[in-house]
């Protein structure tokens, strides 16, 4: 069986299409990896694979439950950490943690016995009293992904559990992710951090404006890139063509970064390579003002792949507190 | 799950939801206290500020001003009463809280029924509190205490369905400013153009056509008809059509726009 499974899926927000054609499964006891920038279709899959949404076309279901036609059973299965701590203000962490075990349909003696050991594993026994006003930003996203667990979900999303952390509060939900499937639980996470798929993900899709563009392993995504990367920065940006055209019989796909100037693209053959580039810009007489390889990270599939910088360390900024399509 | 079952689940998640809308007042008490401040503050405004030149002109057992206002302002703070619950659901669903609760294995009715509970039992104690302070300042019930407990209920009442009304706003335009302004558009000339404040026959001939037929006006004059004991000219009953109508019809939008929406 597998933890979630959608074909062809399709939802469109008028003419935009958030999720266009996207054809995935991921198995049990997981973590799955949703990696990609704004606006890609991850939070859309989310919210059709947690019931939100019904797709305009194509399946989904979560452990053989179909999200459309036993709605109710997914609902049974899964647990949701939004992209914003959904979690009452007003209400303490405990009151938080037990209502959503009530909603789920926990007895009383039950709920409270949940809630009690989920704060002590999630930190927040202390705080466990306080409205939830009185929380930083951690242990808010801490106390929603507690809400999440007290259904003892079989399969749990989590959308971008980490943005806007924190280094010491990303470290936490980390932890806490890893014991979750160490217990058996599967999870889809969605993430626009490489580092972050990168160091939790067993499997990685790779989606841009609605499609997947390449799924694999961590290490098999860095290895289909074809191995090293050369970069090299112009010291005249309006060698750009030039410099593209002539890199183009090295690799197919070179990259060019307009705010920095650097032309990056994929060798074969390491250094011997970076000696040809080399001696290939100097024949073309291109003035460079620095020239370096080095090993692939994920940022680098990401940009082969998508040819479009990824947000890094700095998501944008949200001003608006509605969840987006 | 059978029925019975599905009933008593709904019953049950319908109570927690309204349990955790009031639990904000409790601990934020400067919220209940800003939130029943500002209908004592019409209801003062109004009456020492017009009552004194319209005072002389309106006719009511003790013939005082405060006596005809009291009912008619309780309205109109009943019906702001009710604007909340879409403000308050549009609020919820920009926290990502109306995700959490539709991905729950929850009664797709308790949230919207929740919120308007609660609604409801904020609006009793701001219609006990205006009651209260309209007693202060001259306000007499002059029909006996069964009809003063019954004008009571139907301010509530009303206020109630106009809830589900503006949870359905709400949550279609799922914004807490928009939901307000969109709500505020209707109330107002509801509000003015009723009996609620002033008499009917003072205004323009073609302005009393919609100002005799329409909702306000009747829940104004039945509040009148049970505090003062002054005839309702059949208000009472087309109120309660007017209230079992706006239920029938907006109950299951309100619910059909929970289910859907893709804020």
């Amino acid at each position: 069986m597998n933890a979630f499974e959608v074909n062809h899926l399709v939802k469109c927000f008028g003419k935009l299409c958030a999720v266009d054609d996207i054809t995935l499964s991921a198995p049990e006891n997981k973590i799955f990896g949703l990696l990609g920038p704004n606006g890609a279709g991850k939070t859309t899959m989310i919210k059709i694979l947690s019931t939100l949404y019904v797709p305009d076309k194509g399946s989904a279901s979560v452990l053989g439950f179909d999200v459309v036609k036993e709605a109710e059973k997914v609902r049974e299965t899964i647990g949701l950490a939004g992209q914003y701590a959904a979690v009452d203000e007003f209400q303490t962490g405990y009151e938080n943690v037990y209502m959503t075990g009530r909603l789920y349909g926990l007895r009383r003696a039950e709920a409270k016995k949940r809630t009690h050991d989920l704060l002590e594993r999630l930190d927040l026994s202390e705080a466990a009293h306080r409205p939830v006003r009185t929380y930083s930003g951690g242990m808010r996203r801490r106390l929603d992904v507690g809400a999440s667990l007290v259904g003892r979900p079989k399969v749990l999303f989590l959308d971008e559990p980490t943005t806007g952390l924190d280094p010491k509060s990303r470290q936490d939900i980390w932890q806490i992710i890893r014991e979750l499937v160490r217990d058996g639980t599967s999870i889809l996470l969605t993430t626009q951090y490489l580092e972050e798929a990168d160091e939790l993900a067993d499997q990685i899709a790779i989606i841009n404006e609605g499609k997947v563009i390449d799924t694999g392993t961590s290490d098999e995504l860095k290895t289909r890139l074809g191995g090293d990367i050369v970069e090299f920065e112009l010291s005249n940006p309006s060698d750009k063509e030039q410099a593209l055209e002539l890199v183009r019989k090295f690799s197919h796909a070179p990259n060019y970064d307009e705010n920095s100037h650097m032309v990056s693209l994929p060798v074969s053959g390491g250094a011997s390579g970076l000696v040809d580039i080399a001696g290939a810009l100097s024949q073309a007489k291109l003035q460079i003002l620095s020239l370096s390889l080095h090993r692939p990270s994920l940022d680098d599939v990401f940009l082969t792949l998508t040819g479009d910088k990824p947000r890094l360390n700095q998501p944008e900024p949200k001003t608006d507190r509605r969840p987006h399509q | 799950m059978n029925f019975f079952e599905k009933l008593i689940k709904g019953l049950r998640d319908t109570l927690i939801i309204t349990r955790r809308n009031l639990v904000r007042y409790v601990r934020l008490p400067r919220l209940l206290f800003f939130s029943s401040i500002q209908p004592v503050m019409f209801l003062l405004l109004f009456n020492y500020v017009f009552g004194g030149a319209l005072g002389g002109s309106i006719h009511v057992p003790g013939g005082k001003y405060i006596d005809y206002l009291l009912p008619g302002i309780l309205v109109q703070m009943v019906m702001f009463g009710g604007v909340q619950t879409g403000i308050g659901l549009a609020d919820d669903i920009g926290k990502g809280i109306i995700d959490r609760f539709r991905s729950l294995p929850m009664s797709r009715l308790a949230v919207v029924a929740g919120r308007t509970f609660a609604d409801a039992v904020r609006n009793t104690v701001v219609v006990l509190i205006m009651v209260g302070v309209g007693y202060l300042i001259g306000f007499r019930f002059h029909d006996g205490f069964a009809n003063a407990v019954a004008m009571m209920a139907i301010a509530v009442l009303f206020g109630y369905a106009l809830s589900w009304a503006f949870a359905w706003v709400g949550m279609a335009v799922h914004d807490p400013e928009t939901a307000q302004l969109a709500s505020f558009v209707l109330i107002f000339p509801l509000t003015f153009a009723s009996a609620a404040f002033i008499p009917v026959q003072t205004m323009p001939s073609w302005l009393q056509v919609f100002v005799r037929n329409q909702p306000v006006t009747f829940v104004a004059d039945s509040a009148r008809h049970l505090a003062l004991g002054v005839p309702d000219g059949g208000a009472t009953w087309k109120i309660l059509v007017w209230c079992v109508v706006i239920l029938a019809v907006f109950i299951p939008i309100a619910i059909r726009q929970y289910k859907k929406f893709t804020a």
